[in-house]
């Protein structure tokens, strides 16, 4: 760990990550107890990939978000309770109950949306940054995506897109190893999937996606290098899903009990505390503290949501045209 | 408005004249496409964008229907106004989940935070013995789909300010154009003019049919009730002009009067725009009817190369013709 890190700094990545992981716990269980229409995609046990990563924008700076896509809202800075009151159908949610889990989208974030398609938010995060070479806004797009994402058509034309032109881009894949049920290696040939950029004249990145600074330096250094004018970067950040696909979804049929142990045991929250402990950079009651409020926080984001109205019938109506 | 006001110029001028205008009236409006820049588009309906706005604003793109449209979206919610050309509509299937699932459904899905203020040009209609992947008029498709607009003009002049009122529209607008139209000549007004999307244009008066028709085939049925006026058979004749939003009322009035309708549209007919309006204007119109709802549009066939084949699946004015004269007995 650098030096030059301050204790600030690095407590907000970790109170970042820990506020990710509280608020999908309690996500997970409002779908236990059915209060929790739909289904929603957890980011347990990721939550170092947009933390690290969007730890790197200014406010300005956009990003483009998945169907798993709660912790990358968390780290842009996206408010808890307006997304669990989203993710329960509420009048109060970001999109007043029309969007869920999936698709929220706030602009005064930069966030472009979450997205229900997989790689339906890359060419969409690809003509943010388009917008913004052409306006010489000096704007950076950070452009999440699955594993998965990379075998659609979309990641392709707008890779090849944003290289041609040197797009003021960074496309970060979470490759958590699954699509669904499918292991990445049984319908995908490349081991390390930032291979890929090689064929779009792109820089690409493997990295330990569980390393939350890992990921800051990596992907700070391709978002200055965009700032810049140079052009996009790939980045593959290796890490994984605690749970299922989706909340519904066990996960016990398709991997093993020792891989999901395996993966655990490197959980990101879980090893940067004990680094930052071990390193001084900061001390239990510290943390314990941080916890006990983000918990606090959580707990409101829950019960705000859950206060809150149901939408009128007749707004099925309204925001389709503007 | 005198004669002098107006100008004789081609569809594909037409096109040119309107994105020429607004470009040069808003610098957030960009034109996108395959070919749209250095030879000024397949269609040449583009001809002179790049030389006059630069190779940012008027950009060549690579053949990725559905990177080009999602690019359009995400510049559009970020505050540039793009024209995405997709060069046949039946391309429109490579980019299908931008317009369908992307395009049409974010300001929705945001509670109504996000405009998106894009407009896919595409192209209609065949006749060119293009066969069956580049000749389909496939409004059906995406004027099923709530969030998006569906223009399909049909005049030069009524392409002008049509589009010119897409591009200053807020929301994600298809503006389909008919590729047997780019190098007809029209009379065009001089000048600033918009015309509004929404509202229905009687073209031809008449007392003794209705025939509501998009895109060229007001055309054709403009010939076809010239012919019926030789028969002292008078036909009124609506451009449709936009699917999406749709213009019911001024149908309903003339059906009113009429008490007959035939609707023609080059879509295929099964499921098409010909059974979407009768439906529409029915539960209106039902007891003044005296004649049953007619339709034409291209047989549900797929579009065969050969001229031989081709021309027979078509409306035309003959067909129109006939149909109107069939449907105008007493």
């Amino acid at each position: 760990m650098k030096s030059s890190y301050q204790e600030n700094f690095l407590t907000n990545l970790y109170a970042t990550m820990f506020r990710i992981r509280e608020f999908e716990e309690q996500v997970f269980e409002l779908y236990k107890i059915g209060l929790m229409p739909g289904l929603a995609h957890l980011y347990i046990g990721e939550e170092a990939v947009a933390t690290g990563a969007c730890a790197t924008l200014e406010d300005k700076d956009f990003i483009g978000s998945t169907h798993r896509g709660h912790g990358h809202l968390i780290a842009r800075g996206a408010d808890t309770k307006k997304m669990m009151a989203e993710i329960l159908g509420k009048k109060d949610g970001y999109c007043k109950g029309k969007a869920g889990s999936m698709h929220i989208v706030t602009l005064d974030k930069g966030i472009l949306g979450a997205n229900g398609v997989v790689g339906g938010g890359i060419p969409i995060a690809t003509g943010a940054a388009y917008m913004a070479k052409i306006k010489d806004t000096k704007q950076v797009t950070i452009c999440f995506m699955g594993d998965s994402a990379t075998n659609e058509g979309s990641f392709h034309e707008s890779l090849n897109m944003a290289a041609a032109w040197d797009l003021p881009i960074v496309y970060v894949i979470e490759n958590n190893l699954y699509g669904i049920s499918v292991g990445l290696k049984r319908v995908t040939k490349v081991a390390d999937l930032s291979e890929r950029a090689k064929a779009y004249g792109m820089k690409g990145l493997s990295i330990d996606g569980n390393n939350v600074l890992k990921v800051y330096e990596t992907v700070k250094e391709a978002v200055d290098y965009a700032r810049e004018g140079n052009g996009p970067t790939l980045i593959e950040c290796k890490t994984y899903r605690h749970k299922g696909h989706h909340v519904g979804d066990p996960g016990l049929e398709y991997r093993s009990r020792e891989e999901e142990d395996e993966w655990k045991a490197k959980c990101p929250l879980i090893c940067f505390k004990e680094a930052l402990l071990k390193e001084k950079k900061t001390t239990k009651k510290a943390i314990a503290d941080l916890e006990t409020s983000i918990v606090q926080e959580i707990k409101e984001a829950v019960e705000f949501a859950k206060n809150s109205p149901y939408p009128d019938p007749s707004e099925a109506f309204e925001d389709i045209y503007s | 408005m005198t004669q002098d006001k107006f100008k004789e110029i081609t569809y594909a001028q037409a096109v040119a004249e309107a994105i020429d205008e607004e470009m040069a009236r808003d610098e957030n409006v960009i034109l996108m496409g395959e070919d749209v820049g250095i030879i000024g588009g397949n269609f040449k309906a583009t001809v002179g964008l790049r030389d006059k706005y630069g190779d940012w604003r008027v950009k060549d793109s690579p053949i990725s229907e559905l990177g080009i449209v999602g690019l359009g979206v995400g510049a559009a919610i970020t505050g540039l106004r793009p024209i995405i050309e997709i060069m046949f509509s039946d391309f429109m299937s490579l980019g299908m989940d931008q317009i369908a699932n992307q395009a049409a459904k974010i300001r929705y899905m945001s509670g109504g935070q996000v405009k998106v203020p894009l407009t896919i040009r595409t192209t209609i209609g065949g006749g060119r013995s293009s066969a069956a992947q580049h000749s389909q008029s496939l409004q059906a498709w995406v004027a099923h789909i709530p969030g998006l607009k569906v223009v399909v003009p049909s005049t030069a002049a009524e392409l002008k300010g049509l589009l010119k009122t897409a591009i200053r529209d807020d929301n994600p607008v298809i503006f389909m154009e008919h590729k047997m139209e780019y190098n007809k000549k029209y009379s065009v007004p001089v000048g600033e003019y918009t015309i509004p999307l929404g509202q229905a244009n009687i073209v031809n008066e008449g007392d003794r049919l209705t025939i509501a028709a998009t895109s060229s085939m007001v055309m054709r049925s403009l010939e076809a009730a010239q012919e019926l006026a030789k028969d002292n058979i008078y036909v009124e004749v609506i451009d449709i002009r936009t699917l999406v939003p749709f213009d019911k009322q001024t149908i309903i009035d003339s059906v009113k009067k009429t008490g007959r309708l035939l609707i023609v549209d080059e879509g295929h007919l099964s499921f098409g725009v010909g059974a979407e309006i009768g439906m529409k204007v029915m539960e209106d119109v039902f007891y003044d009817l005296d004649y049953p709802m007619m339709r034409l549009g291209t047989e549900d066939v797929p579009f065969p190369f050969s001229p031989a084949l081709e021309f027979p699946i078509i409306p035309d004015t003959k067909k129109i013709y006939q149909k109107s004269k069939e449907m105008a007995r007493q």
